[in-house]
């Protein structure tokens, strides 16, 4: 495979640092129905440095994904576990521990977030330029050196500065006001940016475009990226990990290629087969059969079992942990080793080393 | 049940009628704002959603248009099935002028007839279903104007079996049910059975997987090409990517229109506009689509300029020379017409022109930039009329 840089295996080799953690976090929301659990006791490690993708449909459980890393969960849902974020210099944050004002503080300078739909990020009120003054006036930071990195970030993302921030937000098409809005975030020169579907609802060529930009400020700025989409393909070359989620769990994690193209999951394979694409033959492209569960009312056992064709008494009974599929590679499946027999993947002609 | 009355055999083709079922030739859809007290004084500026495109679609025939957010794919679309009245050029439906007809009223068929033949499934299908009425009010309405001699019984069950062919089943619990109950999925699909129950010959189809999960997409799709089938319809399939279209066209014998600035760049079969693209636009949409194969990481774009240039001040010549690596100065003041270069395949770029054009002779003006995009020379791609 001509993969241009070598992937860092996280796990084999000591030395890549861990940025930010989750361990065991769930976001509860009680219900007149009953108790709505919208994350499952998720543990995820993101590597300093690393592309990282999260993966999955409507309803998975990753927007509370996002929120949880910032603790952005809105009440009445609640959030337990820990979330650790990591200063690079030997400190450890407790990220659910701070005070209102050290969370406000980590939030934008340490972890940035971008959200999905930056119409309603941005007050139509005001100016662009309002907007990046307004932020680095609150947190304290130098207007004037501040504003140059505006520019800088602008130009970068491939916008004019000067006309872009003397603009109004409807002034600006979606696309651009999408990059507006990542330029912002990263103002404030966080290490971490995470970012909720940011290219949802603009059309794949901006799409696309946006994500090799991303690919390009990722490494001039040093960031740790978490992208968080619905659409499995739209990741693929860009992040270094991919993390699927199913029924607000992490079902699989692993570097990307493995993950996409000899994923040990059949969630994951049959999500590959889903994707319309232009390689696979469209015979081949098959839908999943069944809907994703009710966070109210998750199955029993693995909770991919009623939809999954390789289900047995064991999936509906006990919930698979994550096991190990080798090259950092995880999966929460009972068959790992069957899998890919039984679920032959429909882009035939690639294969991964 | 009249609504298969026109049902054939889905082997064969539907008779051919003289007339394709859809005629468009040179039509324009040219927007004007010069409204409001403050542009009184000003010159009134005009966007060109739709620039000189002639297509035709036949019976049970199935196109897509693909093409950037504002590239005129909707306005095309919706001239095309006489909801969008063109400012220039004529459509016609099985031959007779929809406009003359509902001018004049002449012709063997009512402008009403004509508009009830050509359906229109919504992009936001949640938007597009009145949240105050129940599935059975929604669909109630297409059968009293199709069939009002239908006694409310057999009204009932040609709902429930509609609902039953696009696998909603238990269909009486469905029928109580209020959109806002329904999953985005079920949505478009009551959006799909409503335009449907008017037995229509032609049914456009704005963004109707985009809004899906994409597990969900084949499934939706699959459904569409079915009742294409079964109902003897022909589509009209809108989108932004090219998987999608790519999917519908190829399993049903289509073709993939590519649109830019209010034009169609390129046109042909699935195979040609995927496998043989001529225009260089075609070749940024390919690089657009995503691949699963991960193996190589995302270049830069193969464009100049990422954003769109404003439609009110569109570019001389041929309206991609902004963006595109291969334009010479002969593209900045010259403009190629759509010619073809196969039975089905037709394309509007100079370099699929024969070696002989000037083309490759001018100098070109895109190795004198230094870098692969550079800043978007035209002012923001927004609404007109603020300015």
């Amino acid at each position: 495979m001509a993969n241009t840089e070598p992937y860092r295996t996280p796990n084999e080799s000591n030395d890549t640092p861990v940025k930010l953690e989750l361990r065991d976090t769930s976001v509860s929301f009680s219900m007149d129905r009953g108790e709505s659990r919208v994350l499952d006791s998720v543990s995820m490690e993101v590597y300093d440095g690393e592309i990282l993708g999260v993966v999955g449909e409507s309803g998975s459980g990753k927007s509370m994904f996002a929120s949880a890393m910032l603790d952005a969960i809105e009440a009445p849902g609640e959030l337990t576990g820990e979330v650790v974020y990591h200063t690079g210099d030997g400190e450890t944050v407790s990220v659910l521990d701070l005070s209102p004002s050290e969370l406000r503080t980590l939030r934008w300078e340490s972890i940035a977030m971008v959200f999905q739909g930056s119409h309603s990020s941005w007050n139509p009120t005001m100016s662009i330029r309002g907007h990046f003054n307004e932020t680095l006036s609150y947190h304290d930071f130098d207007v004037g050196a501040g504003m140059d990195r505006a520019n800088r970030l602008l130009s970068e993302l491939y916008l004019d500065p000067e006309r872009v921030l003397e603009s109004y937000p409807h002034e600006l098409s979606g696309g651009m006001k999408q990059r507006a809005l990542i330029a912002l975030s990263l103002i404030l020169k966080p290490d971490v940016l995470v970012m909720d579907e940011p290219t949802a609802a603009l059309d794949l060529l901006m799409q696309r475009s946006i994500i090799a930009l991303l690919d390009a400020i990722q490494d001039e700025y040093d960031l740790t990226l978490v992208f968080i989409t619905h659409d499995i393909e739209l990741v693929a070359d860009l992040a270094d990990r991919l993390a699927v989620m199913y029924a607000f769990e992490i079902i699989e994690a692993g570097p990307a290629d493995h993950v996409l193209l000899d994923s040990s999951h059949p969630y994951t394979r049959s999500l590959v087969n889903s994707t319309p694409n232009l390689e696979t033959p469209i015979e081949k492209m098959q839908p999943i059969p069944g809907e994703a569960p009710d966070p109210v009312n998750v199955p029993t056992g693995c909770s991919y079992s009623p939809r999954c064709q390789l289900a047995d008494e064991r999936c509906r009974t006990e919930d698979p942990p994550m096991i190990d599929a080798g090259n950092a590679h995880e999966s929460a499946c009972h068959y790992v080793e069957h899998v890919d027999e039984e679920i032959p993947l429909s882009i035939t002609d690639v294969t991964v080393q | 049940m009249s609504l298969f009355s026109n049902s054939t055999n889905p082997e064969e083709p539907a008779p051919k009628d003289d007339a394709p079922l859809i005629s468009l030739k040179d039509v324009e859809v040219h927007f004007e704002s010069n409204a409001g007290l403050l542009n009184l004084f000003s010159e009134s500026q005009v966007v060109k959603a739709v620039d000189g495109v002639s297509l035709e679609i036949g019976s049970n025939d199935v196109v897509a248009l693909v093409g950037e957010s504002g590239c005129g794919k909707t306005t095309l679309g919706k001239a095309a099935i006489g909801l969008q009245r063109p400012t220039g050029g004529s459509v016609n439906y099985r031959g007779q002028d929809i406009w003359a007809t509902n001018d004049n009223g002449t012709g063997p068929l009512s402008f009403s007839e004509i508009r009830r033949s050509l359906q229109i499934i919504h992009q936001d299908p949640g938007g597009a279903l009145n949240p105050n009425k129940t599935v059975r009010d929604i669909l109630s309405v297409p059968i009293k104007t199709c069939e009002p001699s239908l006694s409310p019984n057999d009204r009932e069950a040609r709902i429930h079996g509609m609902l039953e062919r696009v696998r909603m089943s238990p269909p009486s619990d469905y029928a109580g049910r209020y959109p806002h109950q329904l999953s985005g999925g079920e949505q478009q699909r009551v959006a799909l059975i409503r335009a449907l129950l008017m037995n229509p010959d032609l049914i456009l189809a704005d963004e109707p997987v985009s809004a899906l999960d994409v597990s969900l997409r084949v499934d939706t799709m699959d459904l569409l090409l079915e009742l294409q089938e079964q109902f003897n319809t022909s589509f009209l399939f809108i989108s932004h990517n090219i998987s999608n279209a790519r999917y519908l066209t190829e399993k049903t014998g289509g073709r993939i229109g590519v649109m830019y600035l209010g034009e169609i760049v390129e046109i042909g079969t699935p195979d040609e506009i995927l496998h043989n693209p001529q225009h260089p636009y075609t070749k940024v949409l390919s690089w657009a689509t995503p691949q699963l194969d991960s193996s190589e990481k995302i270049g830069d774009p193969p464009i100049r300029t990422i954003d769109i240039p404003d439609p009110v001040n569109p570019p001389s010549g041929c309206q991609f020379h902004t963006r595109c690596p291969k334009a010479t100065e002969h593209c900045t003041n010259h403009k190629p017409a759509l010619q073809s270069t196969s039975e089905t395949h037709r394309v509007s770029c100079y370099r699929s022109f024969g070696d002989a054009h000037e083309y490759w002779d001018s100098p070109s003006i895109a190795e004198n930039e230094t870098t692969s995009i550079t800043q978007d020379p035209q002012p923001p791609a927004n609404d007109c009329g603020s300015r």
